[in-house]
């Protein structure tokens, strides 16, 4: 009800106005900061960087962005600006230029190689950059012992958008999975936890019955579709925290999703009242005196955002894209799921279980010579599994491959691409226009035409 | 606190009455729970037991008879003897057929190559000019990378059936050709390169392995189910379909043909029998046939299709690796000959056996959850 009190442009300006404790986002800063240095350092030790952006020949790039590419070994040195910015971020160090590096750096390495793609990563990008506009340093900070000034107090708004991001994040990851696929034929669940066989006492009973598939189906529905307004809402903040842990914890043992569950976990509690931020803050006060930091007494001030009229209407431009953006596809003919046109940057997670093969046909169009490519001698596996299954993936491969056969000698190529794709436990189908020569295909953001029909329907958003 | 205890409550309870609700009425393309579970202790233990170590054994078996065969030979090197080596190796390569697939265990150790193991055994066209300058005297290593393709069987195929550089028959390689000392050292240390790779990895699967690839029924991309299943696919893909009839038909060569890419190109008769033995390898690893034929089926890639619910897959897989094995049939002997005769019934063969490439590689890795080409990363 809040909200629409907020169109009147009185109580649009009061709100604006109202102050609250600067504790709670001063606690996200520094829960933000150290989970993002720690992916880093994490991502580093893995030797994912090596593995992901200097091994691969090829790398897919982001429509209109193609000029973003791997860097060599300077890879690493963005790494290391992104690892080090994360690490003031959380210190409260030279803040404003902590999060706009961090946002900038992060963001740049996600548009890498497409095939990293995952929604927590662009989850970060966004939070990162809302995280610019925030004044995340105004309590217990470094920046505060530099400035000797300190702000208990800041616009409410300022952490409301944190809890907006957020709850729009988990809302339309709900509302994504109210189709029929989840819902009723508990896909791809019912493919996922069957083959945990191996998870003590769960596995091989919980976790291969039908009923326990649809059961997990709905309950993450309801689960991401409430859990906002759960946490929202004063009495029930505890049981829902309680659930974002429960849940969160459950779906890191059961896959692969590496620190995304534990930041959201920490983002969760940017929901509780400043008190608890405030103990949380004494406990690092007290860790912090046995090291004898210093503490200066700092002049607690107001304060006073000078550029509100600028960012507020911003970041209203900002949340009113992102929550329209999820819906752009219903502007494309076809199953969403099988063409992925308007997939990505939607919140669609864990909701399809797809499987492509695709084998490229290099065919001089004069001799009708053809031959047949080995997509290992350009793919990484990884790009391989993740290309067979799209179709923008597909369509810059084939054209990388016609530009490299032409440099080879070549001539007159076309390039014809076999390729069959299994979807939610369905058998496998054609997948692209056998007949399509892709060469004279050309990446856009329009319907792309020559993506054979689903021969199967999937009911719901 | 009551009250939050009480819309736990409530919540909890709508959700299970939903569940509930949702778990029997939507049934219809399932048979509700699976409650018998799938005992894949079993499936490992069939694999293990009733198929890949017999088939090692055999191997092995057929490899010291190919050494005899061998030592014979080089006792008294005439004809007959190499008549008796040649059949003694055409016996060791057809049981070689249904090892090639296990790149597992110590095998998978030995290179880092996408075709595993197979690099120390059946890497064709062999490399006539390695194997010349080895016996005439350059310094070579069959460990090396570059020897791959100067070893294992098609490397004994030419020592055997090959006619070397100015000579007239394959047995003046080792009697009146200069270098004919070379060549007798060459066929030795190949086959001792057979004897030591096949040994070992007999050992591995006796002394501990056999206990440690039954048990790892780990759900991972690193468990023995996930690997065995990459294992077969890859031995599918590359091993039968693109090397035994892909690439000498021309499939990855703009259409040029090349009938001296074929398996045991020297001997010549034979390709066709032993692409055949591939295909049935393949077969009888998907149903779980034991290797001495004893039992049809047992817990198999097969029966846990069933388990899945995925019953006509299963049958669809059978029935492409018929038809596969019909178009095969119809092939010369020599493929070489067939190639030169009529490609187009290769290109079918190939056809034939891409159609089930899709069947193993798409639908059945989707339903098994089994990554292919596992790379180890996050995921959504």
């Amino acid at each position: 009800m809040r909200i629409l009190f907020l169109f009147m442009p009185g109580t649009l300006s009061t709100y604006l106005s109202t102050k609250t404790s600067a504790a709670p986002l001063a606690v996200f800063r520094i829960g933000f900061g150290v989970m993002m240095l720690l992916s880093i350092i994490r991502f580093w030790s893995y030797g994912w960087i090596e593995k992901l952006y200097l091994n691969p020949k090829f790398h897919f790039s982001y429509y209109g962005l193609e000029w973003i590419k791997p860097v060599g070994n300077f890879t690493y040195l963005i790494f290391f600006i992104c690892g080090l910015a994360a690490l003031f971020v959380a210190l409260g160090f030279k803040y404003r230029i902590a999060i706009i590096t961090f946002f900038l750096s992060f963001t740049y390495i996600e548009l890498l190689d497409k095939t990293t793609y995952l929604n927590h990563y662009y989850f970060i990008s966004l939070l990162s950059f809302l995280m610019c506009f925030l004044p995340a340093n105004a309590y217990y900070s470094v920046d505060n012992f530099i400035s000797k000034k300190q702000y208990k107090e800041i616009p409410k708004w300022t952490i409301d958008s944190v809890k907006l991001l957020l709850g729009t994040v988990y809302v339309y990851a709900g509302l994504a999975k109210i189709n029929s696929d989840w819902l009723f034929r508990a896909m791809p669940l019912k493919i996922w936890l069957p083959s945990k066989y191996d998870l003590p006492l769960i596995g091989e009973t919980l976790m291969q019955q039908h009923w326990f598939h649809v059961a997990m189906s709905w309950s993450g529905m309801f689960y991401d579709l409430c859990i906002p307004f759960l946490l929202l809402y004063r009495k029930t903040r505890w049981f829902a925290f309680a659930l974002v842990i429960f849940f969160h914890v459950f779906t890191r043992v059961l896959f692969p999703i590496g620190m995304f569950p534990y930041i959201m976990i920490v983002s969760a509690l940017i929901f509780f009242d400043a008190h608890i931020h405030e103990r949380i803050l004494n406990v690092l006060r007290r860790l912090l005196k046995r090291f004898n930091a210093t503490r200066e007494k700092l002049s607690a001030q107001i304060y006073q955002s000078r550029k509100q009229n600028l960012v507020v209407p911003l970041l209203a431009i900002f949340f009113s894209v992102q929550l329209l953006l999820p819906f752009r596809y219903l502007l494309y003919p076809g199953e969403l799921f099988w063409t992925e046109e308007g997939y990505r940057f939607s919140w669609r997670v864990m909701l399809i279980e797809k499987t492509g093969y695709t084998e490229f046909k290099v065919v001089n169009s004069e001799t009708k010579a053809s031959f047949l490519v080995n997509n290992s001698d350009f793919l990484t596996p990884f790009q391989e599994k993740e290309m067979s299954t799209q179709p923008d993936f597909i369509l810059e491969y084939a054209h990388f491959l016609g530009r490299h056969f032409e440099s080879q000698g070549h001539e007159n190529i076309e390039i014809y691409v076999d390729s069959y794709v299994a979807l939610n436990g369905r058998r496998s189908q054609r997948y692209i226009d056998p007949k399509v020569d892709l060469l004279k295909q050309n990446e856009s953001l329009k319907p792309k035409d020559w993506i054979l029909p689903f021969k199967d329907e999937i009911k719901g958003l | 606190m009551k009250k939050v205890i009480a819309m736990i409550k409530k919540i909890i309870s709508l959700l299970c009455v939903v569940s509930i609700i949702v778990a029997c009425s939507s049934s219809d393309d399932s048979n509700g729970g699976n409650t018998d579970n799938f005992d894949r202790t079993a499936l490992l233990s069939n694999y293990a037991d009733n198929i890949i170590v017999p088939a090692l054994s055999d191997f092995q078996s057929k490899v010291s008879d190919l050494d005899v065969a061998r030592a014979n030979f080089i006792n008294d090197i005439n004809q007959s003897n190499l008549d008796l080596l040649s059949g003694a190796w055409l016996e060791a390569y057809r049981s070689w057929q249904y090892v090639a697939i296990y790149n597992i265990g110590i095998a998978e150790t030995f290179t880092g190559n996408l075709n595993g193991f197979r690099v120390y055994f059946n890497v064709y066209p062999v490399s006539t000019s390695l194997i010349e300058s080895a016996a005439s005297g350059t310094d070579y290593d069959l460990n090396a990378d570059a020897y791959f393709a100067a070893q294992g069987f098609p490397a004994l195929d030419f020592l055997i059936h090959g006619i070397a550089d100015s000579d007239t028959t394959p047995l003046d390689k080792f009697t009146t050709n200069v270098n004919f000392e070379g060549y007798v050292d060459y066929l030795t240390n190949v086959q001792s390169q057979i004897n030591n790779r096949s040994t070992v990895i007999l050992n591995n699967w006796q002394d501990t392995f056999r206990d440690e690839f039954v048990a790892n029924t780990s759900s991972s991309a690193t468990g023995a189910f996930s690997k065995i299943v990459n294992d077969y696919i890859n031995y599918y893909e590359r091993a039968l379909r693109a090397n035994k009839i892909g690439t000498p038909a021309g499939n990855f060569s703009a259409g040029q043909t090349f009938p001296d890419k074929v398996e045991a190109y020297y001997k010549n008769d034979v390709s066709k029998e032993l692409a055949l033995l591939g295909l049935d390898a393949v077969q009888k690893f998907f149903n779980g046939q034991s290797f001495d034929n004893s039992s049809t089926s047992v817990e198999s890639l097969a029966s846990y299709l069933d388990y899945l619910d995925s019953s006509q897959l299963k049958n669809d897989i059978n029935a492409q690796f018929q038809v596969a094995r019909q178009q095969i049939q119809s092939l010369n002997n020599s493929f070489s000959q067939q190639v030169i005769d009529d490609n187009t019934q290769m290109t079918q063969a190939y056809d034939a056996l891409q159609a089930a490439v899709v069947l193993l590689k798409v639908d059945m890795a989707s339903i098994f959850d089994v990554q292919i080409d596992f790379q180890d990363n996050d995921g959504d």
